[in-house]
């Protein structure tokens, strides 16, 4: 049911990340970015597609979809053997107290969610960017991953563990982390 | 700072503890959830949290009413109100109870970020105000009273004990010994640290003067009184007032004094208003205050208003071991505020000085050191810098008047008769020169 598709070919490793996509992205697309976050995060990346009916994660009221509830499916489904999982959306995410967000994970647990909605230049009157959405993507989804092993928001301006609230905050910062997190990283593996 | 600040999450929904929680939980806050009202007050009441987040509508206690029961409990405690209902009535009461903000669920994530850090930034200032006002304190009791002797150490002991209660106190002690000193460190000592410490000469004030000063006056209650003004009892508003000179006051001054001590409510000067004010009063003189009271000079209701406590300062003859102590303390303090290296005193110096018998006490020993940095050579204090360099230490016996006299007759000589910087010198102004140069007949040597 599950299709995997190593990114990489990498010595088996006690820790691995892996990617599951919901919805249309490009299997090129899904490669490149696998290929992007394995060397910031240092650990291998491998991709799968996820298939599940988003429907029953849809609020009609908000026309949004439950992050927390995306989450803890992903966790139960696909978090195995000590593997971090991080689910690809394309759809507008939120949890109940906020208005949206763009990823959520489990600090210190296995899973998380990111979203693709948020970061397209479209939804903010701009011209399309498929670099910069890329670029935002990858930046996400190592966030993410840098809760789930255990890293806090960070003030440095450009570290990745910034906490990103907008996209212009996505923007400023960068794809990699600040040597104290990485340090902190380092520690916590 | 995020590290350091704790965080009460209360609401009745799991979904949205869960969220605020995972939220804040990546913000490095130390974060703790409770469903109910109940469960949170019994948190609180078992430890400490610096923002509590709580949602309105919860079954049994709602936010609100745990919101009054958490200023009960800890007034600083920081609460934001959330809830999924707005409206401005509920907004309005959350904040005239002391809330610090109040939002409305779903939150966009920005404002709840900014929410956050305002209000941990709050927790922050508070800690660091509380340290500075701490570090201030100390640095005034530790570095100001010198001295290690036993006369000392006792008066410091006192210091310590009497600090504690709202008792009255009269410190009694010679010219120049830091009777003012102590006032400010019984003051800095005790709860009322953070409210005014008001000083009153009263020996500077005539006694029309000083009831004015003291209990205010109204506009037009006399010719000159052009507004209304608080008096020092009312700016004493929960501290202390310190009377200086407590023995130079009239006797109707000693009956309104008495009034005030026993009632703590007076009226200002052309007034009709009873005025009500929180104070404690420290007292000093330099005079037997109870030999005053047996000649009939002090009232003997108001002496023993005042004399619940009495502090001793030793004169400075009867501590001489902390002479060198307070020769390098002020040496220290007048080298750093002129901005020089600092000096040393030579041997004979020291010994000279701690032969002196000090009639100015601690005061004319600080006189004699900042006057010999002045006029020394940059180095050291030497024998001659000294004005009691050249004198031998027999004239112990001179009479007080004697003394200044050879004080100001060596300082003008020294100064080339410079009134302005001799009178500078001496800390008197240039009509007080001018009167004792006149008083002691003192003329210009020729030569110089």
């Amino acid at each position: 049911m599950k299709e995997q598709d190593n990114c990489k070919i990498f010595q088996l490793d006690k820790q691995r990340i892996l990617l599951v996509s919901f919805g249309q992205f490009e299997k090129k697309f899904l490669h490149k970015i696998a290929a992007a976050v394995q060397p910031v995060i240092g650990l291998p990346v491998d991709i799968e597609s996820g298939y599940t009916d988003l429907s029953k994660y849809y609020d009609p009221a908000r026309r949004q979809y439950d992050g927390n509830r995306l989450i803890h499916f992903i966790h139960s489904e696909y978090a195995f053997d000590k593997r971090k999982v991080i689910g690809l959306f394309q759809v507008d995410l939120f949890i109940p107290i906020l208005t949206y967000i763009i990823g959520q994970a489990i600090y210190k647990g296995n899973a998380g969610v990111v979203s693709f909605f948020r970061l397209k230049n479209e939804l903010y009157g701009l011209k399309k960017d498929d670099n910069l959405l890329f670029e935002r993507f990858v930046k996400e989804i190592v966030h993410e991953l840098g809760h789930t092993m255990g890293l806090i928001h960070c003030y440095s301006t450009i570290c990745v563990m910034r906490s990103s609230t907008y996209i212009e905050d996505v923007d400023q910062k960068e794809a990699h982390f600040c040597s104290k997190c990485r340090q902190k990283l380092d520690e916590e593996r | 700072m995020a590290n350091n600040v704790s965080l009460l999450i209360v609401d009745d929904e799991e979904s949205v503890r869960d969220s605020l929680y995972n939220w804040f939980i990546e913000d490095g806050f130390k974060v703790e959830c409770a469903e109910n009202a109940k469960e949170a007050l019994a948190m609180l009441e078992a430890g400490h949290f610096d923002i509590i987040l709580a949602d309105i509508k919860m079954p049994g206690m709602d936010g609100m009413e745990m919101h009054r029961r958490i200023r009960a409990l800890n007034p600083e405690a920081i609460v934001i109100i959330m809830t999924a209902f707005a409206s401005v009535e509920t907004a309005v009461q959350a904040l005239k109870d002391g809330a610090f903000d109040y939002i409305t669920k779903p939150f966009d994530p920005d404002d709840l970020s900014h929410l956050i850090r305002n209000a941990a930034k709050q927790v922050e200032m508070k800690v660091e105000n509380e340290t500075l006002k701490n570090r201030i304190v100390s640095l005034e009791n530790i570095e100001d009273i010198v001295g290690t002797s036993q006369a000392m150490m006792k008066v410091l002991k006192d210091v310590e004990s009497v600090s504690q209660s709202n008792s009255s106190v009269i410190i009694t002690g010679e010219s120049g010994t830091g009777k003012e000193l102590i006032a400010r460190a019984i003051h800095s000592n005790s709860s009322r640290k953070f409210f005014p410490l008001v000083t009153v000469h009263c020996g500077a004030l005539s006694e029309d003067l000083l009831e004015s000063e003291l209990f205010g006056h109204e506009k037009g209650a006399f010719t000159g009184a052009m507004f209304n003004r608080k008096g020092r009892f009312e700016i004493a508003d929960g501290g202390t007032i310190f009377l200086d000179e407590i023995a130079t006051i009239s006797g109707k001054m000693q009956i309104e004094l008495l009034r005030v001590l026993e009632s703590k409510k007076f009226v200002r000067v052309g007034g009709n208003k009873e005025i009500q004010s929180d104070f404690r009063v420290i007292c000093a003189t330099n005079r037997d205050l109870k030999k005053m009271v047996d000649e009939g000079l002090f009232r003997e209701d108001l002496y023993y208003r005042l004399n619940v406590v009495n502090i001793s300062i030793p004169s400075l003859r009867e501590r001489a071991g902390d002479i060198p102590l307070l020769v390098n303390y002020f040496i220290k303090k007048y080298c750093n505020s002129m901005s020089r290296d600092l000096i040393s005193i030579e041997p004979a110096a020291l010994n000279r000085l701690e032969q002196y018998d000090f009639p100015g006490n601690v005061r004319e020993l600080e006189n004699m050191i900042e006057r010999a940095i002045v006029v020394g050579n940059g180095k050291e204090i030497r024998l001659k810098d000294l004005p009691i360099g050249t004198a031998t230490p027999g004239n112990s016996a001179d009479s007080l008047a004697e003394l200044e006299k050879n004080h100001i007759f060596q300082t003008l000589n020294r100064l080339d008769w410079n009134i302005s910087r001799s009178a500078k010198l001496l800390k008197v102004d240039r009509v007080t020169l001018y009167n004792k140069i006149k008083k002691y007949n003192l003329k210009k040597s020729k030569g110089k």
